[in-house]
Protein backbone atom coordinates (compact mmCIF):
# COMPACT_ATOMS: atom_id res chain seq x y z
CA UNK A 1 0.00 0.00 0.00
CA UNK A 2 2.75 2.39 0.94
CA UNK A 3 5.84 2.80 3.08
CA UNK A 4 4.15 4.26 6.13
CA UNK A 5 2.81 0.96 7.40
CA UNK A 6 5.70 -1.29 6.51
CA UNK A 7 5.55 -4.68 8.21
CA UNK A 8 8.16 -3.92 10.88
CA UNK A 9 6.21 -0.84 12.03
CA UNK A 10 3.04 -2.91 12.34
CA UNK A 11 4.98 -5.67 14.07
CA UNK A 12 6.26 -3.29 16.74
CA UNK A 13 2.76 -1.81 17.09
CA UNK A 14 1.09 -5.21 17.49
CA UNK A 15 3.83 -6.71 19.63
CA UNK A 16 5.56 -3.84 21.40
CA UNK A 17 8.96 -4.76 22.92
CA UNK A 18 9.70 -3.94 26.54
CA UNK A 19 6.07 -3.05 27.18
CA UNK A 20 4.99 -2.47 30.76
CA UNK A 21 6.13 -0.73 33.92
CA UNK A 22 9.40 -0.99 35.82
CA UNK A 23 8.90 -0.92 39.58
CA UNK A 24 12.54 -0.27 40.43
CA UNK A 25 12.95 2.40 37.71
CA UNK A 26 15.28 5.29 38.55
CA UNK A 27 13.73 7.55 35.90
CA UNK A 28 10.02 7.69 35.06
CA UNK A 29 8.74 10.16 32.52
CA UNK A 30 5.22 10.72 31.09
CA UNK A 31 4.58 12.84 28.02
CA UNK A 32 1.75 13.25 25.56
CA UNK A 33 1.10 14.71 22.17
CA UNK A 34 -1.85 17.09 22.50
CA UNK A 35 -2.48 17.03 18.75
CA UNK A 36 -3.42 13.33 18.53
CA UNK A 37 -3.78 12.43 22.18
CA UNK A 38 -0.84 9.99 21.98
CA UNK A 39 0.44 9.11 25.48
CA UNK A 40 3.75 7.64 26.50
CA UNK A 41 5.47 6.69 29.77
CA UNK A 42 9.12 5.58 29.78
CA UNK A 43 10.73 3.73 32.71
CA UNK A 44 14.54 3.56 32.89
CA UNK A 45 16.68 1.65 35.35
CA UNK A 46 20.06 3.40 35.44
CA UNK A 47 23.03 1.80 37.23
CA UNK A 48 26.56 3.27 37.11
CA UNK A 49 25.53 5.73 34.40
CA UNK A 50 24.30 2.87 32.23
CA UNK A 51 20.70 2.06 31.22
CA UNK A 52 20.32 -1.56 32.27
CA UNK A 53 16.57 -1.92 31.77
CA UNK A 54 13.84 -0.09 29.82
CA UNK A 55 10.07 -0.39 29.79
CA UNK A 56 7.41 1.78 28.25
CA UNK A 57 3.65 2.05 28.28
CA UNK A 58 1.50 4.09 25.98
CA UNK A 59 -1.57 4.63 23.91
CA UNK A 60 -1.62 6.11 20.47
CA UNK A 61 -1.12 5.65 16.77
CA UNK A 62 1.10 2.99 15.21
CA UNK A 63 3.89 5.46 14.45
CA UNK A 64 4.18 6.79 18.02
CA UNK A 65 4.03 3.35 19.65
CA UNK A 66 6.35 1.62 17.16
CA UNK A 67 8.83 4.44 17.63
CA UNK A 68 8.78 3.92 21.41
CA UNK A 69 9.13 0.15 21.02
CA UNK A 70 12.12 0.48 18.70
CA UNK A 71 13.75 3.10 20.89
CA UNK A 72 13.37 0.89 23.96
CA UNK A 73 15.35 -1.86 22.22
CA UNK A 74 18.01 0.59 21.17
CA UNK A 75 18.37 2.06 24.67
CA UNK A 76 19.00 -1.14 26.57
CA UNK A 77 22.68 -1.31 27.57
CA UNK A 78 23.53 2.21 26.40
CA UNK A 79 25.28 4.69 28.67
CA UNK A 80 23.36 7.77 29.73
CA UNK A 81 25.65 9.92 27.59
CA UNK A 82 25.02 7.75 24.56
CA UNK A 83 21.27 8.02 25.15
CA UNK A 84 21.56 11.77 25.52
CA UNK A 85 23.19 11.87 22.09
CA UNK A 86 20.12 10.31 20.43
CA UNK A 87 18.43 12.78 18.12
CA UNK A 88 15.68 13.14 15.56
CA UNK A 89 17.73 11.28 12.97
CA UNK A 90 18.22 8.35 15.35
CA UNK A 91 14.46 7.87 15.48
CA UNK A 92 13.91 8.38 11.75
CA UNK A 93 16.64 5.81 11.03
CA UNK A 94 15.02 3.34 13.42
CA UNK A 95 11.63 3.77 11.77
CA UNK A 96 13.16 3.66 8.30
CA UNK A 97 10.16 5.24 6.60
CA UNK A 98 9.51 8.71 5.24
CA UNK A 99 7.70 10.77 7.91
CA UNK A 100 5.77 13.85 6.83
CA UNK A 101 5.60 17.01 8.96
CA UNK A 102 2.23 16.12 10.48
CA UNK A 103 3.32 12.69 11.72
CA UNK A 104 6.70 13.91 12.95
CA UNK A 105 5.22 14.75 16.34
CA UNK A 106 3.96 11.15 16.61
CA UNK A 107 7.36 9.75 15.62
CA UNK A 108 9.32 11.95 18.02
CA UNK A 109 7.12 11.53 21.09
CA UNK A 110 9.40 8.71 22.28
CA UNK A 111 12.52 10.88 21.93
CA UNK A 112 10.82 13.81 23.62
CA UNK A 113 9.86 11.58 26.57
CA UNK A 114 13.36 10.09 26.79
CA UNK A 115 15.10 13.47 26.76
CA UNK A 116 12.68 14.95 29.27
CA UNK A 117 13.41 12.00 31.54
CA UNK A 118 17.20 12.19 31.15
CA UNK A 119 17.49 15.95 31.52
CA UNK A 120 14.39 16.67 33.59
CA UNK A 121 13.27 19.17 30.96
CA UNK A 122 11.93 19.00 27.44
CA UNK A 123 14.78 19.72 25.04
CA UNK A 124 13.36 18.26 21.85
CA UNK A 125 12.31 20.82 19.32
CA UNK A 126 9.90 18.98 17.06
CA UNK A 127 8.62 22.15 15.41
CA UNK A 128 9.16 22.21 11.69
CA UNK A 129 9.42 25.99 11.68
CA UNK A 130 12.65 26.07 13.66
CA UNK A 131 15.44 27.62 11.59
CA UNK B 1 -24.53 2.88 -7.41
CA UNK B 2 -26.45 6.10 -7.30
CA UNK B 3 -29.42 7.52 -5.44
CA UNK B 4 -32.11 9.75 -6.91
CA UNK B 5 -31.54 13.46 -6.22
CA UNK B 6 -32.95 16.68 -7.63
CA UNK B 7 -29.42 18.06 -7.87
CA UNK B 8 -27.19 17.39 -10.88
CA UNK B 9 -24.10 16.38 -8.91
CA UNK B 10 -21.83 16.04 -11.93
CA UNK B 11 -22.73 19.53 -13.10
CA UNK B 12 -22.12 20.83 -9.56
CA UNK B 13 -18.71 19.15 -9.46
CA UNK B 14 -17.69 21.00 -12.63
CA UNK B 15 -17.92 24.14 -10.50
CA UNK B 16 -15.21 22.85 -8.14
CA UNK B 17 -11.86 22.68 -9.95
CA UNK B 18 -10.04 21.40 -6.86
CA UNK B 19 -11.98 18.13 -6.89
CA UNK B 20 -10.55 17.25 -10.28
CA UNK B 21 -7.12 16.00 -9.20
CA UNK B 22 -5.25 12.85 -8.30
CA UNK B 23 -3.77 12.14 -4.87
CA UNK B 24 -1.40 9.19 -4.57
CA UNK B 25 -2.60 7.92 -7.95
CA UNK B 26 -6.28 8.04 -7.01
CA UNK B 27 -8.96 10.59 -7.77
CA UNK B 28 -9.29 12.88 -4.75
CA UNK B 29 -12.31 12.03 -2.60
CA UNK B 30 -12.71 15.07 -0.38
CA UNK B 31 -14.69 13.99 2.68
CA UNK B 32 -13.76 16.81 5.06
CA UNK B 33 -16.23 19.58 4.20
CA UNK B 34 -17.16 19.96 7.87
CA UNK B 35 -13.65 21.32 8.43
CA UNK B 36 -13.83 23.53 5.36
CA UNK B 37 -15.81 23.32 2.14
CA UNK B 38 -14.34 23.57 -1.34
CA UNK B 39 -14.93 26.73 -3.38
CA UNK B 40 -16.91 26.93 -6.62
CA UNK B 41 -15.72 28.91 -9.64
CA UNK B 42 -18.33 31.62 -9.04
CA UNK B 43 -16.70 32.41 -5.68
CA UNK B 44 -13.16 32.36 -7.08
CA UNK B 45 -14.30 34.53 -9.99
CA UNK B 46 -16.10 37.06 -7.77
CA UNK B 47 -13.00 37.56 -5.63
CA UNK B 48 -10.72 37.67 -8.65
CA UNK B 49 -12.98 40.20 -10.36
CA UNK B 50 -12.95 42.40 -7.25
CA UNK B 51 -9.15 42.48 -7.14
CA UNK B 52 -8.81 42.93 -10.91
CA UNK B 53 -11.38 45.69 -11.32
CA UNK B 54 -12.62 47.44 -8.17
CA UNK B 55 -10.05 46.89 -5.41
CA UNK B 56 -10.26 49.97 -3.18
CA UNK B 57 -10.97 50.59 0.47
CA UNK B 58 -14.63 50.78 1.42
CA UNK B 59 -16.64 53.58 3.06
CA UNK B 60 -14.04 56.24 2.28
CA UNK B 61 -13.18 57.01 -1.30
CA UNK B 62 -15.37 59.39 -3.26
CA UNK B 63 -13.96 57.95 -6.45
CA UNK B 64 -15.71 55.43 -8.59
CA UNK B 65 -13.99 52.13 -7.79
CA UNK B 66 -14.20 52.78 -4.06
CA UNK B 67 -17.92 53.34 -4.42
CA UNK B 68 -18.18 50.13 -6.43
CA UNK B 69 -16.21 48.24 -3.76
CA UNK B 70 -18.44 49.66 -1.02
CA UNK B 71 -21.55 48.71 -2.95
CA UNK B 72 -20.31 45.15 -3.50
CA UNK B 73 -19.28 44.77 0.15
CA UNK B 74 -22.52 46.19 1.55
CA UNK B 75 -24.54 44.31 -1.05
CA UNK B 76 -23.31 41.07 0.48
CA UNK B 77 -24.88 42.14 3.76
CA UNK B 78 -28.28 42.22 2.06
CA UNK B 79 -27.66 38.78 0.54
CA UNK B 80 -26.76 37.35 3.95
CA UNK B 81 -29.67 39.07 5.68
CA UNK B 82 -32.19 37.58 3.27
CA UNK B 83 -30.49 34.18 3.49
CA UNK B 84 -31.05 33.83 7.25
CA UNK B 85 -34.22 35.92 7.61
CA UNK B 86 -32.72 39.00 9.28
CA UNK B 87 -34.90 42.10 9.52
CA UNK B 88 -32.20 44.59 8.53
CA UNK B 89 -28.64 44.79 7.27
CA UNK B 90 -27.89 46.54 10.59
CA UNK B 91 -28.14 43.10 12.17
CA UNK B 92 -25.40 41.55 10.01
CA UNK B 93 -21.93 42.01 11.51
CA UNK B 94 -18.93 40.77 9.55
CA UNK B 95 -16.33 38.91 11.62
CA UNK B 96 -13.41 36.66 10.74
CA UNK B 97 -15.38 33.50 11.44
CA UNK B 98 -17.93 31.98 13.82
CA UNK B 99 -15.28 31.88 16.56
CA UNK B 100 -14.78 35.63 16.43
CA UNK B 101 -18.54 36.19 16.34
CA UNK B 102 -18.95 34.20 19.57
CA UNK B 103 -16.02 35.99 21.20
CA UNK B 104 -17.65 39.28 20.22
CA UNK B 105 -20.85 38.33 22.04
CA UNK B 106 -18.94 37.07 25.10
CA UNK B 107 -16.78 40.16 25.45
CA UNK B 108 -19.25 42.84 24.39
CA UNK B 109 -22.68 41.60 25.47
CA UNK B 110 -21.33 39.35 28.23
CA UNK B 111 -19.22 41.94 30.01
CA UNK B 112 -21.90 44.61 29.71
CA UNK B 113 -24.83 42.48 30.84
CA UNK B 114 -23.60 39.73 33.14
CA UNK B 115 -22.25 39.74 36.66
CA UNK B 116 -20.72 37.28 39.10
CA UNK B 117 -23.15 34.49 39.89
CA UNK B 118 -25.06 34.72 36.62
CA UNK B 119 -25.16 31.44 34.74
CA UNK B 120 -24.57 30.44 31.12
CA UNK B 121 -25.95 27.13 29.88
CA UNK B 122 -23.90 25.24 27.28
CA UNK B 123 -23.85 21.64 26.07
CA UNK B 124 -21.04 19.11 26.54
CA UNK B 125 -20.83 18.71 22.76
CA UNK B 126 -19.77 22.28 21.99
CA UNK B 127 -16.89 23.01 19.68
CA UNK B 128 -14.06 24.71 21.58
CA UNK B 129 -15.14 27.93 19.84
CA UNK B 130 -18.38 27.94 21.83
CA UNK B 131 -16.79 26.81 25.08
CA UNK B 132 -13.49 28.61 25.61
CA UNK B 133 -14.86 32.17 25.08
CA UNK B 134 -17.28 31.48 27.95
CA UNK B 135 -14.51 30.03 30.11
CA UNK B 136 -12.56 33.26 29.52
CA UNK B 137 -15.59 35.32 30.48
CA UNK B 138 -16.13 33.16 33.57
CA UNK B 139 -12.55 33.84 34.67
CA UNK B 140 -12.97 37.55 34.00
CA UNK B 141 -16.28 38.29 35.70
CA UNK B 142 -17.23 35.19 37.68
CA UNK B 143 -20.18 33.85 35.68
CA UNK B 144 -20.93 30.14 36.16
CA UNK B 145 -21.16 27.56 33.37
CA UNK B 146 -23.74 24.75 33.28
CA UNK B 147 -23.95 21.96 30.74
CA UNK B 148 -26.67 19.96 29.00
CA UNK B 149 -25.42 16.38 28.86
CA UNK B 150 -25.97 13.65 26.28
CA UNK B 151 -28.09 10.53 26.42
CA UNK B 152 -26.72 7.08 25.57
CA UNK B 153 -27.21 7.66 21.84
CA UNK B 154 -25.49 11.02 21.80
CA UNK B 155 -28.64 13.15 21.73
CA UNK B 156 -28.94 16.14 24.04
CA UNK B 157 -30.53 14.98 27.28
CA UNK B 158 -33.25 17.59 27.73
CA UNK B 159 -34.94 15.78 30.62
CA UNK B 160 -33.19 18.05 33.12
CA UNK B 161 -33.57 21.22 31.06
CA UNK B 162 -35.98 22.84 33.51
CA UNK B 163 -33.59 22.38 36.43
CA UNK B 164 -30.64 23.63 34.35
CA UNK B 165 -32.47 26.81 33.39
CA UNK B 166 -32.40 28.75 36.66
CA UNK B 167 -33.50 32.31 37.31
CA UNK B 168 -29.79 33.24 37.21
CA UNK B 169 -29.38 31.71 33.69
CA UNK B 170 -28.93 34.68 31.35
CA UNK B 171 -27.73 32.93 28.21
CA UNK B 172 -27.94 29.56 26.48
CA UNK B 173 -25.12 29.10 23.96
CA UNK B 174 -25.34 25.91 21.93
CA UNK B 175 -24.53 24.39 18.60
CA UNK B 176 -27.33 24.04 16.08
CA UNK B 177 -25.62 21.03 14.51
CA UNK B 178 -22.82 19.06 16.16
CA UNK B 179 -19.54 18.99 14.22
CA UNK B 180 -18.75 15.54 15.62
CA UNK B 181 -22.07 13.74 16.08
CA UNK B 182 -23.82 15.47 13.22
CA UNK B 183 -26.91 15.77 15.41
CA UNK B 184 -29.32 18.49 14.32
CA UNK B 185 -30.22 19.67 17.81
CA UNK B 186 -33.85 20.41 18.80
CA UNK B 187 -32.99 24.07 19.36
CA UNK B 188 -36.62 25.22 19.13
CA UNK B 189 -37.42 23.31 22.32
CA UNK B 190 -34.43 24.80 24.14
CA UNK B 191 -35.23 28.32 22.90
CA UNK B 192 -38.83 28.06 24.10
CA UNK B 193 -37.68 26.89 27.54
CA UNK B 194 -34.98 29.58 27.74
CA UNK B 195 -37.56 32.28 27.05
CA UNK B 196 -39.57 31.06 30.05
CA UNK B 197 -36.72 32.17 32.35
CA UNK B 198 -35.81 35.24 30.28
CA UNK B 199 -32.50 33.84 29.03
CA UNK B 200 -31.17 34.80 25.59
CA UNK B 201 -30.05 32.10 23.14
CA UNK B 202 -26.93 32.09 20.98
CA UNK B 203 -26.79 29.47 18.25
CA UNK B 204 -23.48 28.30 16.83
CA UNK B 205 -24.55 27.89 13.21
CA UNK B 206 -21.11 26.99 11.83
CA UNK B 207 -22.42 23.57 10.74
CA UNK B 208 -26.13 24.28 10.26
CA UNK B 209 -26.11 27.43 8.09
CA UNK B 210 -24.07 25.78 5.28
CA UNK B 211 -26.22 22.65 5.20
CA UNK B 212 -29.85 23.27 6.19
CA UNK B 213 -32.32 26.13 5.76
CA UNK B 214 -31.90 28.47 8.76
CA UNK B 215 -34.29 31.32 9.52
CA UNK B 216 -33.60 33.31 12.67
CA UNK B 217 -37.18 34.56 12.98
CA UNK B 218 -38.63 31.06 12.77
CA UNK B 219 -36.08 29.76 15.27
CA UNK B 220 -36.52 32.67 17.66
CA UNK B 221 -32.86 32.81 18.68
CA UNK B 222 -31.12 36.04 19.72
CA UNK B 223 -27.62 35.52 18.29
CA UNK B 224 -26.42 33.39 15.38
CA UNK B 225 -22.76 32.86 14.50
CA UNK B 226 -21.41 31.22 11.34
CA UNK B 227 -18.35 31.03 9.07
CA UNK B 228 -18.08 31.66 5.35
CA UNK B 229 -15.48 29.00 4.57
CA UNK B 230 -17.72 26.09 5.58
CA UNK B 231 -20.39 27.20 3.08
CA UNK B 232 -18.30 27.36 -0.10
CA UNK B 233 -17.04 30.86 0.69
CA UNK B 234 -13.48 31.94 1.47
CA UNK B 235 -11.70 31.80 4.83
CA UNK B 236 -11.38 34.96 6.89
CA UNK B 237 -15.04 35.97 6.75
CA UNK B 238 -17.81 35.08 9.16
CA UNK B 239 -21.04 36.56 10.42
CA UNK B 240 -22.68 37.49 13.67
CA UNK B 241 -26.40 38.06 13.42
CA UNK B 242 -28.17 39.48 16.47
CA UNK B 243 -31.46 41.22 17.13
CA UNK B 244 -31.00 44.90 16.47
CA UNK B 245 -31.98 46.14 19.94
CA UNK B 246 -29.32 43.90 21.48
CA UNK B 247 -26.63 45.20 19.13
CA UNK B 248 -27.69 48.82 19.70
CA UNK B 249 -27.16 48.42 23.44
CA UNK B 250 -23.86 46.53 23.19
CA UNK B 251 -20.51 48.35 23.50
CA UNK B 252 -17.91 47.95 20.71
CA UNK B 253 -15.80 44.80 20.63
CA UNK B 254 -12.67 46.23 19.02
CA UNK B 255 -11.65 49.84 18.49
CA UNK B 256 -10.16 51.44 15.41
CA UNK B 257 -11.05 53.05 12.14
CA UNK B 258 -14.52 52.75 10.61
CA UNK B 259 -16.22 51.87 13.91
CA UNK B 260 -16.25 55.47 15.16
CA UNK B 261 -18.42 58.50 14.57
CA UNK B 262 -16.18 61.14 16.17
CA UNK B 263 -12.80 60.70 17.79
CA UNK B 264 -11.24 62.96 20.39
CA UNK B 265 -7.93 62.46 22.15
CA UNK B 266 -9.56 61.02 25.27
CA UNK B 267 -12.95 59.81 24.11
CA UNK B 268 -14.87 58.85 21.02
CA UNK B 269 -18.40 58.10 19.91
CA UNK B 270 -19.40 55.03 17.96
CA UNK B 271 -20.56 54.52 14.44
CA UNK B 272 -24.06 53.23 13.68
CA UNK B 273 -24.81 49.56 13.23
CA UNK B 274 -23.44 47.42 11.77
CA UNK B 275 -20.12 49.31 11.46
CA UNK B 276 -19.85 49.88 15.22
CA UNK B 277 -18.55 46.31 15.38
CA UNK B 278 -16.27 46.40 12.34
CA UNK B 279 -13.01 48.10 13.30
CA UNK B 280 -10.35 48.48 10.63
CA UNK B 281 -10.37 47.64 6.95
CA UNK B 282 -12.62 44.60 6.61
CA UNK B 283 -12.12 41.45 4.54
CA UNK B 284 -13.68 43.03 1.45
CA UNK B 285 -12.86 40.40 -1.17
CA UNK B 286 -13.84 37.66 1.27
CA UNK B 287 -17.21 39.27 2.01
CA UNK B 288 -17.85 39.52 -1.74
CA UNK B 289 -16.81 35.87 -2.11
CA UNK B 290 -19.23 34.87 0.63
CA UNK B 291 -22.02 36.73 -1.18
CA UNK B 292 -21.24 34.74 -4.32
CA UNK B 293 -21.26 31.51 -2.30
CA UNK B 294 -24.70 32.27 -0.89
CA UNK B 295 -26.03 33.07 -4.36
CA UNK B 296 -24.62 29.73 -5.49
CA UNK B 297 -26.26 27.81 -2.60
CA UNK B 298 -29.53 29.65 -3.11
CA UNK B 299 -29.47 28.75 -6.79
CA UNK B 300 -29.45 25.07 -5.83
CA UNK B 301 -31.81 25.50 -2.88
CA UNK B 302 -30.95 24.81 0.75
CA UNK B 303 -33.81 22.32 1.05
CA UNK B 304 -32.45 20.34 -1.92
CA UNK B 305 -28.93 20.43 -0.45
CA UNK B 306 -30.21 19.19 2.90
CA UNK B 307 -32.19 16.42 1.20
CA UNK B 308 -29.15 15.35 -0.80
CA UNK B 309 -27.00 15.18 2.35
CA UNK B 310 -29.68 13.15 4.07
CA UNK B 311 -29.47 10.59 1.25
CA UNK B 312 -25.68 10.51 1.47
CA UNK B 313 -25.76 10.09 5.25
CA UNK B 314 -28.19 7.15 5.06
CA UNK B 315 -26.09 5.64 2.30
CA UNK B 316 -22.86 6.04 4.30
CA UNK B 317 -24.49 4.78 7.50
CA UNK B 318 -25.51 1.54 5.78
CA UNK B 319 -22.09 1.06 4.17
CA UNK B 320 -19.98 1.84 7.23
CA UNK B 321 -22.07 0.11 9.88
CA UNK B 322 -21.62 -3.12 7.89
CA UNK B 323 -17.85 -3.03 8.58
CA UNK B 324 -16.74 -5.27 11.46
CA UNK B 325 -15.02 -3.36 14.24
CA UNK B 326 -16.36 0.03 13.15
CA UNK B 327 -18.28 2.08 15.73
CA UNK B 328 -20.25 5.16 14.69
CA UNK B 329 -20.80 7.82 17.38
CA UNK B 330 -24.06 9.68 17.77
CA UNK B 331 -27.72 9.24 16.86
CA UNK B 332 -29.20 7.42 13.84
CA UNK B 333 -28.86 8.80 10.32
CA UNK B 334 -32.35 10.32 10.36
CA UNK B 335 -31.39 12.80 13.09
CA UNK B 336 -28.14 14.01 11.53
CA UNK B 337 -26.59 16.25 8.99
CA UNK B 338 -24.04 14.98 6.51
CA UNK B 339 -21.28 13.61 8.67
CA UNK B 340 -20.24 10.44 10.50
CA UNK B 341 -17.58 10.14 13.21
CA UNK B 342 -16.33 6.68 13.99
CA UNK B 343 -13.54 4.50 15.32
CA UNK B 344 -12.10 1.32 13.87
CA UNK B 345 -11.24 -1.19 16.61
CA UNK B 346 -7.50 -1.49 17.17
CA UNK B 347 -6.48 1.15 14.65
CA UNK B 348 -5.76 4.66 15.86
CA UNK B 349 -7.73 7.39 14.06
CA UNK B 350 -4.54 8.94 12.71
CA UNK B 351 -3.45 5.62 11.23
CA UNK B 352 -6.88 5.20 9.63
CA UNK B 353 -6.67 8.67 8.10
CA UNK B 354 -3.12 8.03 6.87
CA UNK B 355 -4.19 4.81 5.15
CA UNK B 356 -7.24 6.53 3.62
CA UNK B 357 -4.89 9.23 2.33
CA UNK B 358 -2.88 6.62 0.45
CA UNK B 359 -6.13 5.88 -1.39
CA UNK B 360 -6.75 9.56 -2.17
CA UNK B 361 -9.45 9.92 0.49
CA UNK B 362 -9.34 13.02 2.70
CA UNK B 363 -10.97 12.70 6.13
CA UNK B 364 -10.40 14.34 9.49
CA UNK B 365 -8.80 12.44 12.36
CA UNK B 366 -8.51 13.81 15.87
CA UNK B 367 -10.76 15.33 18.47
CA UNK B 368 -12.35 17.86 16.07
CA UNK B 369 -11.97 20.68 18.62
CA UNK B 370 -14.20 18.82 21.10
CA UNK B 371 -11.92 17.49 23.86
CA UNK B 372 -14.71 17.19 26.47
CA UNK B 373 -16.95 15.20 24.12
CA UNK B 374 -14.13 12.75 23.33
CA UNK B 375 -13.47 12.39 27.06
CA UNK B 376 -17.12 11.39 27.46
CA UNK B 377 -16.77 8.83 24.64
CA UNK B 378 -13.58 7.59 26.29
CA UNK B 379 -11.61 7.71 23.04
CA UNK B 380 -8.64 9.99 22.29
CA UNK B 381 -9.63 10.54 18.69
CA UNK B 382 -12.20 9.65 16.06
CA UNK B 383 -12.24 9.61 12.28
CA UNK B 384 -14.79 11.90 10.68
CA UNK B 385 -16.11 11.68 7.13
CA UNK B 386 -18.30 14.58 6.08
CA UNK B 387 -20.33 15.25 2.97
CA UNK B 388 -21.50 18.22 0.97
CA UNK B 389 -23.36 18.99 -2.21
CA UNK B 390 -20.50 17.69 -4.39
CA UNK B 391 -20.07 14.32 -2.63
CA UNK B 392 -20.63 11.18 -4.72
CA UNK B 393 -21.94 7.79 -3.53
CA UNK B 394 -18.91 6.34 -5.31
CA UNK B 395 -16.65 8.25 -2.89
CA UNK B 396 -18.45 6.68 0.05
CA UNK B 397 -17.99 3.26 -1.58
CA UNK B 398 -14.27 3.97 -1.82
CA UNK B 399 -14.24 5.08 1.82
CA UNK B 400 -15.80 1.80 2.91
CA UNK B 401 -13.32 -0.24 0.84
CA UNK B 402 -10.36 1.70 2.22
CA UNK B 403 -11.58 1.18 5.78
CA UNK B 404 -11.61 -2.55 5.21
CA UNK B 405 -8.08 -2.20 3.83
CA UNK B 406 -7.03 -0.30 6.98
CA UNK B 407 -8.51 -2.97 9.22
CA UNK B 408 -6.85 -5.77 7.23
CA UNK B 409 -3.50 -3.96 7.16
CA UNK B 410 -3.47 -3.93 10.94
CA UNK B 411 -4.91 -7.48 11.15
CA UNK B 412 -6.32 -6.87 14.59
Amino acid sequence: MDDLYRENILDHYRHPRNYGELEQATIVQHEHNPLCGDQLSIYLLVENERIVDVKFKGKGCAISQASASMLSEELTGKSVDEAKAFDKQTILDLLGIPIGPVRLKCALLSLKTLKAGLYGVNLVDDDEDSL
Amino acid sequence: MSVQTTLDINAIREQFPLLDQSINGHRLAYLDSTATAQKPLVVLDAMDRYYRTINANVHRGVYQISEAATEAYEGTRRTIGRFIGAKSTKEIIFTRNATEAINLVAQSWGRANLQAGDRILLTVSEHHSNLVPWQLLAAQIGVELDFIELDAQGRLDLSKLEQLLTERTKLVAMTHMSNVLGTINPVEQVIAAAKQVGALVLLDGAQSVPHIPVNVQALGCDFLAFSGHKMCGPTGIGVLWARRELLEAMPPFMGGGDMIKRVGLRESSWNDLPWKFEAGTPAIAEAIGLGAAIDFLNGLGMEAIHERERQLTHYAWDKLSAIDGLTIFGPPAAERGGLLSFTLAGVHAHDVAAILDTQGIAVRAGHHCTHPLHDIFGVPATVRASFYLYTLEEEIDRLAEALVLARDTFQL
